[in-house]
């Protein structure tokens, strides 16, 4: 059942005119940050922000191209979308040309082209066609893994491309499938591996089982709301604790700490398995997996961190828990945007007035970094009025996604709205020293045909589903 | 239906509240917080790096060799350049106005806004001269650097040279840049890290008049350079000017151990050059020059030149027959002047005979160690020759021979000591007998070896029994300590007591009556007993080499040596009246035969002065 309505009438135009604001001044500030004087013209085409006027005018074109398309192409393409995004991926593994490190990208002639790019794409498509579904359950096995392997995939890929900011990406989608219903509870010990992570990375092994088991008996006395419960359970760890370490003394066996609690936990636990059965406790196995999880979980962190990240990967990570100071390596980039940023104060310097961002102190400033030529120039007001529009704009393309009847495009929106949150939060959040360096881009602002067309797609698609969502009868 | 549509406040309180928290934080970084502004509108940072000095080289009695004289390099920021008066810049540094456009030209190529070097170690008078006018150019600025400077003349070789550092260095080492220096050769290369210090950097903000307004930040991201750890060699400058002094005019090497340490007294290579050809600027064009010289003075003899050992090795095959006791003190050979076996003959010269082992050595027979090296090879102990042959292997190897010594210098070789595989190769497993290795049995064919090597083992003679490892640096400045391997005996295979009947015959070989057969008797001095043995490397190409090993004193070493003069002729003709004045002028600092210094100093051997001219 559909009826036909002029698309054109119904396109959100205040969602186009933000898309052009903010492309327009990701232009100029690119201008701002190549800018020198031997090549002022602002159309030199052998300059970035020729080039990024190229590919804008090529962005607007593809995203009437869009719209002229059929609206059940998207969905009805997706997989094959899909599919086609995963052998560019691994094409590029073969074929592709090696930059700064990553083995991402096509050249072909003079132009590069990053499939990662375009393969978050896909991934939104796939999973609102896969979610759609009308025989899908989300919190379901088969589900959970489906949804997994989806995600998975590309994240992998790009992964293997050595471009592991681009693969983080990816586990943004867990936001739509949290708004798509799925439990909580998988969010929660996502959110929690998360925070354990970076307390093992922060504190000692013993404080991170003393918290744990804290928040265990907190978890339990919500759960079974009796305090004299909760009271024998501490009592029993507590005696066996005691009993371990006079044990230890006397052998002088020199355990740590760490240990004699941990072998007291292992007491206790088969006493409050015992207890458990015999009184019919419920969730008594649920914490204690919960504890052993979190007890493994430290132990592997210190494996993962130290064999799995590369060494500047792990110096990011350092950098910003504070744990390592290197202000002439990771930490100088971050420092000289932040110099960059705050000298910027609260008017900024002027258009074309920024020296710090020009005068090569903040690497990669017209792609990476180009929130630095935006604060140095254009102070706070342009800062706040940068992130203040992103918010907006996010926040719109919520309401966006909720008013669609199909939920195809709703959850395609969400897949939007989470990559572009995640693009951003990251992109600003490096420039000022909130988050790890990740090397990804500001969407609609960095320079780079790549990343401008896959955005513009990636948010007109989601328009187009937009404007005919009138045509779905609910 | 669609049940989790609630969900979509959350999403929306996320967003807001992290929006807050980056404008909260923007808010700091930008209005409230100070440590981020850059206080006048346009300045601008400049990295400035410090060069620290090198350190310095002593010799061991404290004497200094080598120290640093100031130079400036003059950089260029292509980006902060505004127009200039070339005439009046040029001027000032005696450049041409082609040197400036192109020398522009290459720093842009390199980087507009990262500064590069424009004209390199600028002199200090050039350099009081362009401070005061500075002003003027934007975008230039000068950097202070040091130079190399030697005292003396002497010690080129073992010195070695500073150079600048390539790309393959700066790719693999992190710490070098572009511009930077970095030992070549010689202790400037063995001990770089120690020598060269820790760079260091200041930050300074720069006004648009290219004047420094002062450092950035209070100094926080300045470091501090650290001046390079001055080095004490164990080389005795005079003895080895001496030296060097003698070798004048003749191709070959010298070099003096002492015992008792393994400190290397004086290595030199001739021909040699003065070092100070390789400093600064001209250092390029005169680098051409003696790689382009037929006589090789680049190519350090004393480490790299393979020789065969000659007859100085009869000492080694004598220690191993007493060792392997197919050999005794008084076991006597004939000779009729040539070893014959098998329609096999191996010259010797004319001498009372039989000889035994003390005799033997006196007088350099070749026809006993004929007999005593198949008597080795030939021992019924061992099942073949192969078994015999690799013990004997083992003995020479463990006087240093065939494997880097170790020593502290970067480019020595390892000379050559023949496998059973190469005999294999040749004649077929079963095809070699002890007869064919004949020659080696007087230091000849397939061996290599350098004098270095030859040194050590006269010092492991003089030792009784053991060497240290040679090295030429005896204190490194600072809290650091030589490598504990130059303070270990290595031990040879043969038992110390074997020694002093060798060093009995080495004795008598230069203190012998005249008309004994000595036939070292040219390196005698009074009062001092010198044990010595001369060597005559066979050449192909010409001429034999000259070749001699000495220590003295007898019962005390303090010295031990090896010459090689090439194309010398005789080891006693050339070789042994050189160490014996090296000896001399070690232990006594006088030479009390002057006739003999005049003798060795007007010797020109094969030695094409035109060619050589930039030496002197």
């Amino acid at each position: 059942m559909q009826r036909r309505v002029n698309i054109w009438s119904s396109i959100d135009w205040l969602t186009v005119a933000i898309y052009l604001v903010l492309v327009f001044l990701g232009w100029i500030n690119i201008y701002a940050a190549v800018y020198n004087e031997d090549h002022y013209s602002i159309f030199d085409f052998s300059q970035r922000y020729g080039k990024q006027l190229i590919w804008i005018a090529a962005a607007l074109l593809i995203a009437v191209i869009i719209f002229v398309i059929d609206i059940n192409f998207y969905s009805y393409f997706a997989y094959l979308a899909y599919g086609l995004m995963i052998l560019l991926l691994i094409a590029v593994l073969i074929f592709g040309k090696e930059v700064h490190g990553a083995k991402s990208w096509f050249e072909i002639g003079r132009f590069r082209i990053q499939p990662a790019e375009f393969a978050k794409i896909a991934t939104a498509l796939v999973l609102a066609r896969y979610l759609s579904s009308y025989n899908v359950q989300i919190n379901t096995l088969k589900s959970y893994l489906r949804v997994a392997a989806i995600i998975l995939i590309p994240s992998l890929l790009i992964l293997l491309q050595n471009d592991t900011g681009s693969a983080l990406v990816y586990f943004v989608f867990i936001l739509v499938l949290y708004r798509e219903g799925i439990s909580e509870s998988i969010l929660l010990l996502g959110l929690f591996v998360v925070i354990l992570f970076v307390l093992a990375l922060v504190l000692e092994k013993l404080i991170i089982i003393l918290l744990s088991i804290a928040i265990v008996f907190i978890i339990f006395w919500f759960l079974n709301r009796r305090l004299k419960n909760v009271g024998i359970g501490v009592g029993i760890l507590f005696l066996t604790s005691v009993v371990l370490y006079g044990v230890n003394e006397v052998l002088s066996m020199g355990l740590s700490y760490y240990y004699i609690i941990l072998a007291a936990l292992g007491i206790s636990g088969l006493v409050y398995i015992v207890l458990a059965i015999r009184y019919k406790i419920k969730n008594i196995a649920l914490l204690l997996v919960f504890l052993i999880g979190s007890v493994l979980l430290t132990y592997s962190v210190d494996h993962v961190f130290n064999n799995f990240l590369e060494p500047h990967q792990q110096k990011r990570i350092n950098v910003v828990l504070g744990l390592e100071s290197d202000p002439y390596g990771v930490e100088y980039n971050v420092n000289q945007s932040k110099i960059a940023i705050g000298s910027g104060g609260l008017y900024g310097k002027g258009f074309l007035r920024g020296t710090q961002t020009k005068f090569d102190f903040v690497p990669e400033q017209s792609t990476d970094f180009i929130f630095c030529t935006i604060g140095e120039e254009w102070g706070f007001i342009g800062t706040f009025f940068v992130v203040s529009l992103f918010v907006f704009f996010l926040y719109r393309l919520i309401g966006i996604a909720e008013r669609q009847r199909s939920p195809f495009s709703r959850i395609y929106g969400y897949g939007v709205v989470s990559v572009l949150f995640f693009h951003i939060v990251i992109n600003i959040g490096m420039t000022i020293g909130l988050v790890p360096v990740i090397g990804i881009p500001l969407p609609f602002f960095s320079y780079g045909g790549s990343s401008l067309w896959a955005f513009t797609i990636l948010l007109f698609i989601f328009l187009r589903l937009d404007a005919s969502r009138l045509e779905l009868l609910k | 239906m669609d049940s989790f549509a609630n969900r979509r406040h959350i999403f929306r309180v996320i967003i807001i509240l992290i929006g807050l928290v980056y404008i909260v934080k923007l808010f700091v970084i930008q209005v409230v917080d100070s440590t981020y502004k850059v206080t006048a509108s346009n300045n601008v940072l400049r990295y400035v790096t410090q060069f620290p000095a090198r350190g310095l080289i002593y010799d061991r009695e404290g004497k200094l060799l080598v120290y640093n004289e100031a130079a400036y390099d003059l950089m260029v920021v292509p980006r902060q350049l505004e127009p200039f008066d070339t005439t009046e810049f040029c001027q000032i540094l005696d450049i041409s106005k082609e040197y400036v456009n192109e020398a522009l030209r290459r720093a842009k190529e390199f980087s507009v806004y990262n500064s590069s070097i424009f004209l390199k170690q600028v002199s200090s008078k050039t350099y009081a001269n362009l401070q005061e006018k500075l002003y003027k150019y934007p975008g230039f600025f000068v950097q202070s650097r040091t130079l190399r400077k030697y005292s003396l003349e002497n010690g080129a070789h073992l010195l070695g040279y500073v150079g600048e550092v390539n790309n393959k260095i700066i790719e693999s080492d992190k710490y070098y840049k572009s511009g930077d220096y970095i030992g070549v050769s010689g202790i400037e290369q063995s001990y770089e890290e120690y020598l060269r210090g820790q760079k260091g950097v200041n930050v300074y903000l720069v006004d648009v008049h290219n004047r420094i307004q002062g450092s950035y930040a209070n100094g926080r991201l300045d470091r501090k350079a650290k001046v390079g750890s001055n080095i004490i060699s164990t080389i005795d400058s005079d003895l080895q000017a001496y030296g060097e002094k003698l070798m004048r005019n003749k191709i070959g090497s010298i070099v003096a151990i002492e015992p008792s340490t393994g400190e290397i007294l004086a290595l030199v290579s001739s021909p040699t050059y003065n070092p100070e050809l390789l400093v600064g600027r001209i250092r390029t064009k005169n680098y051409v020059t003696l790689m382009s010289d037929t006589l090789k003075p680049l190519f350090n003899r004393a480490l790299m030149a393979q020789y065969p050992p000659g007859s100085t090795f009869k000492v080694i095959n004598a220690l191993i027959g007493l060792q392997e006791k197919t050999l005794f003190p008084y076991t006597k050979y004939e000779c009729a002047g040539a070893y014959y076996s098998r329609g096999l003959r191996v010259g010797c010269h004319f001498h009372r005979s039989p000889l035994n082992l003390i005799e033997s050595i006196q007088m350099s027979c070749n026809t006993y160690y004929c007999n005593v090296f198949r008597s080795i090879l030939d021992n019924k102990k061992y099942p073949s020759i192969r078994e015999s042959f690799d013990q004997w292997r083992e003995y020479i190897m463990s006087f240093g021979f065939g494997e880097y010594l170790n020593s502290d210098f970067d480019n020595e070789l390892k000379g050559l000591v023949p496998t059973k595989q190469t005999y294999d190769r040749i004649y077929g497993e079963n095809g070699w007998r002890s007869l064919t290795l004949i020659s080696m049995a007087i230091g000849q064919g397939e061996l290599g070896t350098t004098p270095l090597q030859m040194a050590n083992m006269t010092a492991a003679i003089a030792n009784r029994g053991y060497y240290y490892t040679p090295h030429v640096v005896k204190e490194i400045e600072g809290d650091y300590k030589l490598e504990e391997r130059f303070f270990e005996k290595n031990y040879t295979k043969i038992d110390s007591n074997y020694f002093e009947i060798v060093i009995e015959g080495m004795a008598l070989a230069v203190n012998g009556e005249p008309g004994s057969g000595s036939t070292a008797r040219s390196a005698q001095i009074p009062e001092i007993t010198v044990c010595g043995k001369t060597g005559t490397a066979e050449n192909p190409h010409g001429k034999d080499h000259s070749i001699f090993i000495a220590f003295a004193p007898k019962n005390d070493p303090k010295i031990a040596i090896a010459v090689y003069i090439e194309n010398g002729g005789f080891g006693s003709t050339w070789a042994a009246p050189t160490a014996k004045l090296m000896i001399e002028e070690y232990l006594n600092d006088s030479i009390s035969v002057p006739w003999w210094e005049e003798y060795v100093l007007n010797a020109e051997i094969n030695y094409n002065a035109e060619t050589s001219k930039h030496m002197e």
